[in-house]
């Protein structure tokens, strides 16, 4: 079984002919993604890269027989295009979409939660299996197929750090980006969850930021669960001021909460071994897998 | 984005929440007027966007009109944690029977809006908060129906009101919640909210910050939003203005990364390494060379930067853009600080010809990158 997505994944593109959602296109379906059709309003009845467009969801699925959905449109139609992706059964949904109002992503979790679909994102760069299936902008080179799961808040230092275990003969199971902002679908604990249940991971990489919560109550799960899966992490923006957004818009260190060292101090407490620099990870790992299977 | 305390209460005072009569001055002359107006004792009050104004001595009392002149000329002339006070506000004093503390607050764990509240507000509220939470009470609202009024009402009554004054307190909850929904706010805060000995809710203070991402659909904020405030510096608000992710910091190293997660952990590794970095600066998804240009161009011309590391892992971006973003600015003006590259990724080989080509040396691993540009061999 493949987490999320795979070779049983057949996805609509959301935002289909716009730059993004075209370029992606192309790349996924390169990559080996099924993608079976394209929605963007007003081009229904057009092709872009090959992939039918439609004017609605529901209209694709007239035609197809599509599974889940990665939405490329721009903020202000970003939380109806996940609501009509959820509407008609697509899970998960994937949102690449950045910079969408906090208050649109909180009642679009609300829907999806009630219609138990699972949401990626937003501002995330998706979901690889590596040599199966993506559903994202990640560029596919800098993965392989192993058994190290990782989440992640951020884009390109996911990547940099796929390919610090890729050069290690560190393969991955699953690599996904819970996304930037600060309301997103799924958080750590979610996809500890997921990792944990999961026969092909049998080892986690978390790479936090500061801001938010996000690495204390993953750290918090994995000591009232007693975590059976080796976990290692990095957590990015210790030399950050406080009350400054770095770029994303979920980092932001308030008062003193939300700090690099906090979290830090907080995963070394529950056993979780921290790199002090990205490419430290593959070490780690391997130090705690050791470490596990003395247990 | 920040909203001053006036802004804040002024958007209110529309929604009828009560708050001291005063007035806003940016002389102390005004500030004497507005006294002799409203009559009574006053407040005179920093107009700050920075959080701790009371400890710095950016608040202080008037008794009679001469002396609130004074005591606004001394707050006009300071400088709080860096910003400069541009105007005062100037309240009747309130009669206080109680502080509290009443906010409505994005909680990003419970994805919903949450009540805080206690009874304990006042000026103190952080330190009740780290050592005895317990005092502050969280009320949580439905994300898609929001607060209720018995979501007000059963806060209002947990802080120990009946009668008269938890209908007035529950009024107040609920049109600083109305404000939040109407202004797309991740936080409305009134610390103090004031009980007043006549049994009613003032907020005494109001903060409201403004969700960034929903300024699109606000074109009440449209020419605040483009203000120079005093939380961006000239350079950050210039690079800014140019679609650039821009922290200004206080080493000498200028970093320019793609992706604010990469950027953080090169800051991160500089200082590992035991550089200083002088900027966080992220050029974002399929930057193109102008855009690259224009960042580096912007970096380079910070008086305290020394020397520059870009770090770029391609994937939207291409090497070869950035490269020729380098080579760019090399031609045009000229490179005027020892620059180290370090790229990977999609069209890394051209990208690296190119550079070659213009003298420019690229590493390939983000971590050699670091140690050379934090060593004496760069300077």
């Amino acid at each position: 079984m493949t987490l999320l997505v795979g070779k049983q994944t057949r996805a609509i593109v959301q935002g289909i002919t716009g730059n993004q959602g075209s370029f992606h296109t192309r790349l996924m379906r390169e990559y080996g993604t099924q993608i079976v059709a394209g929605v963007t309003p007003g081009k229904g009845g057009t092709n872009t890269q090959g992939v039918s467009v439609y004017d609605t969801v529901a209209a694709a699925l007239e035609r197809t027989d599509a599974n889940a959905s990665i939405i490329f449109v721009p903020a202000p139609f970003a939380k109806e295009a996940g609501m009509e992706a959820i509407d008609a059964g697509l899970n998960p949904v994937v949102i690449i979409t950045e910079m969408i109002p906090a208050r649109d992503s909180m009642v679009l979790m609300a829907y999806a939660k009630e219609h138990g679909a699972t949401i990626i994102g937003p501002n995330t760069p998706g979901v690889i299996t590596p040599g199966e299936a993506k559903l994202g902008i990640m560029p596919g080179d800098v993965f392989s197929l192993g058994g190290v799961g990782v989440a992640s808040r951020s884009g390109t230092l996911t990547y940099e750090i796929a390919s610090y275990l890729t050069r290690a003969g560190i393969g991955q199971s699953t690599c996904l980006g819970i996304g930037g902002d600060p309301i997103t679908g799924l958080n750590f604990v979610d996809v500890l969850k997921m990792f944990r249940d999961d026969k092909s991971t049998d080892a986690v990489v978390l790479i936090g930021e500061i801001g938010g919560s996000a690495e204390e109550d993953a750290a918090d799960f994995i000591e009232d669960t007693k975590y059976a899966k080796p976990v290692a992490a990095y957590v990015a923006g210790r030399a950050a001021p406080p009350g400054k957004r770095m770029g994303h818009a979920g980092a932001i260190i308030t008062g003193t909460e939300g700090t690099a060292d906090a979290k830090m101090k907080r995963f070394r407490e529950v056993g979780v071994r921290v790199a002090e620099v990205p490419s430290e990870l593959p070490r780690l790992l391997q130090q705690q897998k050791a470490a596990t299977i003395q247990q | 984005m920040k909203l001053f305390e006036y802004e804040s209460k002024s958007l209110a005072q529309n929604l009828g929440i009560n708050t001291p009569r005063g007035g806003l001055a940016s002389t102390p002359d005004e500030a004497r007027d507005i006294h002799k107006r409203i009559g009574g004792e006053v407040v005179v009050k920093a107009q700050v966007l920075v959080a701790g104004r009371g400890k710095a001595g950016g608040i202080k009392f008037g008794s009679k009109p001469d002396e609130t002149r004074d005591r606004a000329s001394e707050i006009l002339s300071m400088t709080i944690k860096g910003e400069k006070v541009k105007k005062v506000l100037v309240e009747q004093k309130l009669a206080i029977k109680k502080e509290l503390f009443g906010s409505i607050v994005l909680d990003r764990v419970n994805k919903c809006q949450t009540i805080l509240a206690s009874d304990h507000g006042g000026i103190d509220i952080e330190e009740v908060a780290s050592k005895s939470p317990e005092k502050i009470l969280r009320h949580r609202l439905d994300p898609v129906f929001g607060m209720r009024g018995f979501d007000a009402r059963q806060v209002a009554l947990k802080l120990g009101y009946g009668g008269q004054r938890l209908n007035a307190l529950t009024d107040l909850l609920a049109n600083l919640y109305r404000l939040s929904v109407i202004y797309d706010a991740e936080l409305v805060e009134s610390n103090p909210l004031v009980e007043t000995s006549d049994g009613k809710f003032v907020a005494a203070d109001l903060r409201v910050i403004v969700d960034d991402n929903s300024l699109f659909r606000h074109p009440e904020f449209q020419e605040r939003s483009k203000e120079a405030s005093a939380e961006v510096t000239p350079l950050e608000a210039k690079a800014r203005e140019n679609g650039l992710a821009f922290v200004e910091l206080d080493g000498d190293i200028g970093i320019m990364g793609n992706g604010a997660g990469l950027v953080m952990a090169t800051l991160d590794m500089v200082n590992h390494y035991g550089g200083k970095p002088a900027n966080f600066c992220d050029v974002g998804g399929g930057a193109d060379a102008e855009h690259v240009a224009t960042a580096l161009q912007i970096i380079q011309g910070d008086q305290k930067v020394h020397k520059i590391f870009i770090n770029i892992l391609a994937g939207i971006t291409r090497c070869d853009e950035v490269a020729k973003g380098i080579v760019e600015v090399k031609k045009v003006v000229g490179l005027k600080k020892p620059l180290v590259v370090r790229m990977q990724g999609t069209n890394f080989d051209e990208g690296k010809r190119i550079l070659d080509s213009a003298g420019i040396t690229t590493l390939e691993k983000m971590d050699e990158a670091a140690q050379l540009v934090t060593s004496a061999k760069v300077a």
